[in-house]
């Protein structure tokens, strides 16, 4: 069951290289596209009905027509194959999970290497839930399967763990309502950066700015969409984890006799806390703008980040269960 | 687009004389303390203020490890230390930045609470004239019963209304407001209770060896650390006393702890004397305390005998060494060895102690020097024997599980050989004294600690938590409904309705209809769009655009 868990990992991470491709090729058949037809304020609301009716863009002469036509249908199909690929990805990963979780007979948290799984597979499921609800989003799939390409090889290559049953300290009923909450809130956190970076990519392209990073929003979806999706998330995920954080405080009286130690990975919550209230305050202040907002809510996803990897890996205090020694 | 109800600062006072210059300059503090700017900079100071304490060693954490630094960076650390790097979360400027922050918060809260309770007894306001003007506006014909019936839909959909004449006004969504009002009061609370937590909480950490005669009496002698907040006095402490009766753990073939669980007999001043079962993760609560499990090992049982023929026996826990198999390590001494009984003298120089490594779990072949299992398996002690002074009536105080290396050095104590001992095993000594290794008692080691804060934490945490749902989720918005004489039936859109099919009561009359949203709100569009058909009796056509409103549809509302 392990060896399954295994495997599946690694298809996993083929099939979301897949849509990362799939996606790369309709952003690439798109700018061809916008090349050829000289309409490209149609482009959105193309993208905006998911590739129905609204794709046809007045020829600017009657062969470039043809030529566009035949591109358009391409990049539909690059998408569509990219968000299937994502999907079917997806699928992968959680049985990756639950025969992980099988194979230890727990829940699959116990350590870095299942942690970061589990967060990302939260993560490329909420995308798909928001993919549902707001297909115009779709081509910030290419950011997304980029970063679930990265975690998952990163969890397979460096933090691999073989399993193990839990230290008597971690087999707590509040081990379970902590981390899974934790690992939830991780994932929509670590979903909501990719509209924050592309946002930001995005509304400078937008405000004329036509240097490395910014070209590369071209075909984003607009500014104002990415950044309320990246509000929206980031309001989804900020509850979540502040009860998971409260949980954490319950359960580390009960194990270690105080509700807060100010040990390493206490103490990084608690910065990524203060950093995410930050954003939602400066997002809900008129004078600051969206961009030094959308600017913290990144830094807070790197702050999750260093919780994540970094305090396992450099300092030492009571949750270091990384499993890497 | 979000709609924030900042505070429009008033404007600032021309000053004029010299006591109203200070006052200006006071209020501008004041004003500049509590803006929403100063509030976002001190989050971020607190933050980065945050970091030393994750990536410098921390006392109250780890304080070895801080001994370690000084040892490491004895240039540095000093340094650090001045500046309170050890104990962060105490410094100067760490409570700088977050009783700031509180002020500043509560300079933000209080104005805000007021105008709340404020606007929460007053009613909705006045329809404006031109319904038209607002971002949502609709006309419809009016439903039967008019405009106390459109108020009784808005009702039963709880909005707040209030019916002027020929006009509803309608509120809703100040769930929001007090939600962010709750939140932020709640993280003062919070405060409260951790101060009160460190004022009146004390915690110690003992060692506890399994045996009657070792049982301990909460009292401050009692620990090896205590600390007692500044309103505790040693008498405070409630008079429990605790024995440890049995330790059970279980371990998996790797060496990795699976299982603990320590039965202790407890006597509590004014009750019953009982037995409990506590373990990591369920703490024993006792009136006034809660009890820990932080750690456990083994306390070999040493018997010497002396040249005269006297046994004396000690159980001394030997300290875990931090690796798996429990190695640990440790020291017995003999201070009273070898008085003759005859005159009553102590011979200074043949004081004996006995140093070692006991090993749970001894591998099958030397070195001795690491277990391979944290059970006993196959327990050792690989003892070394001192002889002579072992400076302990010098009353320099020195540490209960380690040799006086001051004496070794100075000649005073010296080494009379090393042995490994089995369970049951007996060395002779090279003076013909015995030493016996008879086995081991469990200890296991304990934080005690009382918290009075605790409760206070977890109910305000739990407020906390729901006033930020209510304010981030809460959304205020207002609807106006304006019941329009008959007759000027050509309105905008009066097309649309159908007057005939209108109910006999309303003839031909109409209900101009508009929408505010107050707050970022991106799907009032549809809200408003409901609640007119609700209003104009339209319930089908309610759940019709329900179903066929799948989400993507919505993409225009943004
Ligand atoms: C102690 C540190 C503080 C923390 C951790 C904190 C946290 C938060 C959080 C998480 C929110 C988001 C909830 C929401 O969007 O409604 C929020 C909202 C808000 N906070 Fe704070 N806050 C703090 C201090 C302050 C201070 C000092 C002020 C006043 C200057 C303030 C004023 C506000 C306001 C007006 C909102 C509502 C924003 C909106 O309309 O969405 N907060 N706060």
């Amino acid at each position: 069951m392990s060896a399954l868990s295994d495997q599946l990992v690694t298809f996993a991470i083929l099939v979301y290289l897949v849509a990362m491709i799939s996606h790369a090729v309709e952003y690439a058949l798109g700018n061809a596209r916008a090349r050829t037809v000289a309409a490209p304020a149609r482009e959105l609301v193309g993208a905006g009905v998911g590739g129905s009716g609204g794709l046809t863009p007045q020829p600017p002469a009657a062969t470039g027509a043809a030529a566009a036509e035949r591109t358009a249908r391409r990049a539909r199909l690059a998408g569509l194959t990219a968000v299937v690929a994502t999907a079917i990805g997806a699928l992968l990963h959680l049985g990756a999970l639950v025969t992980r979780g099988l194979a230890a007979d727990r829940m699959p948290w116990g350590n870095m290497y299942e942690f970061v799984l589990t967060v990302s597979w939260i993560g490329v499921t909420a995308w798909l839930v928001v993919l549902w609800k707001r297909p115009s989003l779709r081509r910030l799939g290419l950011f997304l399967t980029l970063v679930m390409v990265l975690l998952v090889a990163t969890a397979e290559l460096v933090l691999y763990t073989p399993i193990v049953p839990l230290v008597p300290a971690l087999n707590s009923y509040w081990f379970v309502v902590h981390v899974s909450t934790i690992v939830f809130s991780s994932g929509i956190l670590l979903l909501g950066v990719v509209p924050a970076v592309a946002y930001l990519m995005r509304a400078g392209h937008e405000q004329g700015k036509r240097s490395f990073p910014y070209t590369l929003a071209k075909r984003m979806p607009a500014a104002a969409a990415l950044e309320r999706l990246t509000f929206v998330l980031h309001a989804f995920a900020f509850p979540i984890f502040t009860f998971a954080v409260i949980a954490g405080a319950i359960w580390a009286e009960a194990a270690w006799g105080r509700p807060w130690g100010w040990d390493p990975k206490e103490t990084w919550a608690f910065i990524s806390w203060v950093v995410y209230a930050g954003y939602l305050h400066a997002r809900a202040t008129p004078s600051v703008k969206r961009n030094v907002a959308t600017w913290l809510a990144v830094l807070g996803f790197l702050t999750v980040l260093m919780n994540l990897f970094g305090v396992n890996i450099f300092f030492e205090g009571l949750h270091s269960y990384g499993g890497l020694d | 687009m979000t709609v924030v109800d900042e505070r429009p600062a008033p404007p600032a006072e021309v000053p004029r004389r010299r006591p109203g210059r200070v006052l200006a300059l006071l209020r501008n503090s004041w004003r500049q303390l509590t803006s929403m700017r100063t509030a976002l900079v001190l989050l971020f100071l607190l933050a980065v203020a945050a970091i030393p304490g994750s990536v410098l060693p921390q006392r109250g954490v780890n304080p070895e490890d801080v001994r370690d630094y000084f040892t490491a960076h004895p240039d540095l650390a000093p340094v650090l230390d001045r500046i309170g790097a050890f104990e962060a979360f105490g410094s100067v400027w760490f409570s700088a930045i977050y009783l700031l922050l509180f002020t500043s918060l509560i300079g933000c809260i209080t104005p805000r609470l007021r105008d709340h309770f404020r606007a929460l007894r007053t009613k909705p306001p006045l329809a404006p004239k031109r319904l038209d003007r607002l971002p949502q506006h609709a006309v419809l014909p009016t439903p039967a019963g008019g405009a106390a019936a459109i108020a009784e839909t808005l009702r039963r959909r709880r909005w707040r209304v209030v019916v002027r004449g020929d006009e509803v006004s309608a509120e809703k969504g100040y769930l929001k407001e007090t939600g962010n009002l709750l939140f932020h009061s709640s993280m003062l609370v919070v405060l409260v209770g951790v101060a009160l937590g460190s004022w009146y909480g004390w915690s110690g950490n003992r060692l506890l060896v399994a045996g009657e005669e070792n049982a301990f009496c909460n009292t401050r002698q009692q620990y090896a650390e205590a600390k007692l907040g500044p309103r505790v006095g040693s008498e405070d402490l409630p008079g429990f006393c605790v024995r440890l009766d049995e330790f059970q753990a279980r371990f998996l073939e790797s060496g990795q702890p699976e299982f603990f669980n320590a039965t202790v007999t407890v006597d509590e001043p004014g009750g019953e004397r009982r037995q409990a079962d506590f373990s990591v993760n369920s703490p024993l609560r006792l009136d006034g305390a809660s009890v820990y499990l932080l750690g456990h090992g083994y306390a070999p049982v040493i018997r010497y005998t002396d040249r005269y023929g006297r046994s004396q026996t000690s159980t001394v826990p030997f300290l875990t060494t931090g690796d798996p198999g429990l190695t640990s390590e440790g020291l017995a001494a003999f201070p009273d060895a070898n008085v003759d009984p005859a005159t009553g003298r102590r011979d200074p120089d043949l004081q004996m102690a006995f140093t070692g490594l006991y090993l749970p779990t001894a591998p099958q072949a030397a070195p001795f020097v690491r277990s391979e299992y944290p059970t006993e398996r196959n327990p050792a002690l690989n003892l070394t024997a001192y002889r002579g002074n072992l400076g302990l009536d010098a009353g320099i105080p020195g540490s209960v599980y380690e040799l006086d290396q001051r004496q070794v050095r100075a000649g005073r104590v010296k080494e009379a050989g090393a042995k490994l001992l089995k369970q049951g095993e007996t060395w002779t000594l090279d003076d013909g004294t015995k030493v016996e290794f008879l086995g081991t008692e469990p200890y296991v080691t304990l934080s005690v600690r009382y918290d009075p804060g605790q409760a206070l934490l977890l109910v305000s945490s739990g407020f906390l938590l729901v006033g930020l749902m209510g304010s981030l989720f809460g959304r205020r918005r207002r609807v106006f409904f304006r019941v329009l004489p008959a007759g000027a039936g050509d309105a905008p859109g009066a097309g649309a309705a159908d007057p005939a099919g209108g109910s006999p009561t309303s003839g031909s009359s109409l209900v101009e209809a508009g929408g505010l949203p107050r707050t970022d709100h991106p799907g009032f569009a549809d809200e408003f769009a409901q609640l007119v058909a609700a209003v104009s009796g339209d319930e089908r056509a309610d759940a019709e655009r329900a179903e066929s409103d799948p989400a993507g549809a919505r993409e225009g509302a943004e």
